[in-house]
């Protein structure tokens, strides 16, 4: 880790990772007692790439994200009680508990509602970036995806379609090397993604220490790339960890597909971690204290507020 | 939804699509047509020959051969603030969309809780005809009757060829308008200004007390010529309806018209099983839980893939004929049987390949 950088951007990093962490964490504690009751694709471990990204982001730039959406969203700026209050299954949540975790939306900054069927999101990026450059809008759209999507013919498909209409779109690969319990190496015979990316067209780059600054100097190269009105796509790779199980608030490391030795190097370089140890202790406590108290507020948002009324099972079916 | 409303210009079904397409892409410019072939020189059965000239051709273009990313693309299109029409040149094709069609289109609204509305028009073409086998003939409509979220539409007529076309486009949600190959040279009344046609509205297009045949698609045609057919020949009274809407389904003019002729004959360009006329027989049965005598049967193709072989194909659709000999046995009973002469069908024995 780069040892010139300013306070108020460490500060800022900080805020936001240990944030999310700090949610799932409560997530996590909550799930035994069954009031959530959704699956929960934890981002514990992976938070960076989003946070990353996201510090680089205009507030009307657009991102499309993964069932595994805790991290974009709050990273995005996403209303963080609705977000509670949706894996509650409550009526003040983001989709008024209809979604859940899986489908969590925030479209006051830009967090499209995100799919739990694997790269389905994909081609909507595209199309929505498309249809604002057609439009002539500025603002540029990010798609956060994950590893495995990268063997769904769709994502060949969109990735085609984006770069033959030079769709000025950045792809945010989230590589954490596993499909729920399946290595990469065992999905595909080219495991390099990037690689992959290069007979598509589209620029790429890849990020493999888990260096959170490095990966927003990699996304700001990207973004000026996509936001250059004579750019198109760009492919970001970014390795990362899951820490917890694929779905569900535990550990899993006692089952054997994967061991913490793989990936050592990653997990020294644990962003929270690093950039907790670059704080002066005051500002430190100071935005772990604030945070504590919002995730508590958050909480207890989502305690009290109802569930959806009976006859709201028949809404919304049709716009 | 009077037909002669604008007068006695006629066009033919795809030309009615053309310009219900051509209108209101003048009107609205979020209105965008992408697909297969849409702006080559054939202009995909000619419903959109002219498009890219007159409107560009961000507007109206071809696709690569990804049906499941451009659909996908639509969609993201549509949350940005676009109305797409994605064209299919065979229904067989919208399998590959399945997934965004049935996991995002007709779920967006509901589980994004309003936020995420999806107004997307998807154009299918039933290929009937001229030995296109088993994977170029299919009619997939019943499908999507399945999912909520979704609309359906099968136009018979050129008016609701344009009607349909133009409502799919100013709905907010995603509709599936259902178009048969053997419709498209068909010439009828079309109004010149532009039209709804609405949903969950079906049209009577004959009255009679005797039998009530619900047709859908290319079957209203088959429909039509076997109530001719039986009046002329058997001196029975055949009301045809056509429900143009699938999804939602107007069941209350099919239910009161049963009513009336205590039978029905639902006749689909596609299997019964499972299908749409299965839905039709069994939302009438609910109506009147026994207390009414009525009696129901269903044709539609036979119960095998399609064959691609001429003499083996003509036996695999439902024809004028075949709904004349199960009418007259429905309303005459008792054993009495009638083997009507095979009538003539212009647009199907006109058509040539290749394709």
């Amino acid at each position: 880790m780069e040892q010139t950088t300013d306070s108020a951007l460490c500060e800022r990093l900080y805020r936001s990772l240990y944030r999310i962490r700090r949610v799932e964490e409560e997530v996590a504690r909550l799930y035994p007692t069954d009031k959530i009751k959704s699956p929960v694709h934890l981002s514990i471990g992976q938070e960076a790439p989003s946070v990353a990204v996201c510090d680089l982001l205009e507030p009307e730039d657009v991102v499309f994200g993964t069932y595994r959406g805790h991290a974009l969203y709050l990273a995005k700026g996403g209303d963080l009680p609705a977000m509670v209050a949706e894996l509650y299954g409550k009526v003040d949540g983001c989709a008024r508990g209809k979604g859940g975790s899986m489908h969590l939306i925030d479209m006051q900054v830009h967090m499209m509602g995100t799919t739990a069927i694997v790269a389905t999101h994909i081609p909507h990026a595209v199309g929505y970036a498309w249809a604002l450059q057609r439009q002539g809008k500025p603002q540029r759209v990010i798609c956060f995806l994950g590893d495995g999507s990268t063997e769904e013919g769709v994502f060949s498909e969109s990735l085609n379609f984006a770069a033959l209409k030079r769709v000025p779109i950045l792809f945010v690969c989230e590589n954490n090397g596993y499909a729920i319990h399946s290595h990469i190496s065992a999905r595909s015979a080219q495991s390099d993604i990037v690689q992959r990316i290069s007979g598509y067209g589209i620029p790429s780059a890849r990020v493999e220490d888990g260096d959170i600054f490095r990966m927003r100097e990699a996304a700001r190269t990207a973004l000026a790339a996509v936001r250059d009105p004579q750019g198109g796509p760009y492919f970001l790779e970014i390795l990362t960890c899951r820490l917890k199980e694929h779905v569900g608030p535990k550990d899993d490391w006692h089952m054997g597909y994967r061991s913490r030795a793989d990936i050592q190097a990653l997990l020294a370089n644990d962003p929270v971690d690093q950039l907790a140890a670059r704080l002066q202790p005051e500002s430190r406590q100071q935005i772990e204290t604030a945070v504590e108290q919002e995730i508590e507020r958050a909480f207890q948002y989502a305690e009290e507020s109802p569930f959806p009324e009976q006859e709201e099972l028949f809404q919304d079916v049709f716009a | 939804m009077s037909l002669h409303d604008g007068g006695e210009r006629t066009l033919t079904f795809a030309g009615a699509i053309q310009e219900a397409m051509a209108q209101e892409m003048e009107r609205d410019p979020t209105v965008f047509v992408l697909g297969q072939g849409v702006d080559d020189p054939i202009g995909f059965y000619g419903t959109t020959l002219g498009l890219a000239e007159r409107f560009g051709s961000d507007r109206c273009f071809d696709t690569p051969l990804s049906e499941d990313a451009v659909t996908g693309m639509a969609i993201g299109a549509a949350l940005a603030g676009l109305r797409p029409i994605n064209t299919h040149q065979r229904m067989d094709f919208l399998l590959l969309c399945m997934n965004q069609l049935v996991n995002i289109a007709a779920k967006s609204c509901y589980m994004f809780a309003g936020a995420m509305p999806v107004p997307l028009v998807v154009r299918g073409v039933v290929g009937r005809s001229w030995g296109q086998g088993p994977q170029h003939s299919q009619a997939f409509h019943s499908y999507f009757m399945h999912v909520p979220g979704i609309k359906v539409f099968a136009p018979s007529l050129p008016y609701d060829a344009k009607g349909c076309m133009v409502a799919a486009i100013r709905d907010n949600n995603p509709v599936l308008i259902m178009e048969h190959r053997m419709l498209f040279n068909v010439q009828g009344p079309v109004p010149e200004h532009l039209y709804e046609t609405p949903f969950g509205q079906a049209r009577v297009l004959r009255s009679g007390d005797d039998i009530t045949l619900v047709a859908i698609g290319h079957m209203v045609m088959e429909a039509s010529r076997a109530a001719r057919q039986l009046a002329e020949e058997v001196g029975i009274a055949a009301e045809v309806i056509d429900p143009v809407s699938l999804a939602p389904l107007d069941m209350a003019t099919i239910c009161r018209s049963v009513q009336k002729t205590g039978r029905l004959l639902v006749v689909d360009n596609s299997w019964t099983n499972c299908g749409a006329t299965a839905e039709i027989v069994a939302q009438v049965s609910e109506q009147w839980q026994g207390s009414r005598p009525v009696q129901v049967k269903r044709l539609g193709f036979a119960p095998t893939p399609c064959p691609t072989t001429r003499p083996l194909e003509v036996d695999f659709y439902p024809h004028a004929a075949s709904i004349s000999k199960a009418a007259f046995g429905m309303v005459r009973g008792d054993g009495q049987e009638w083997n009507p002469e095979r009538v003539s069908a212009k647009e199907v024995e006109a058509f040539k390949g290749p394709f």
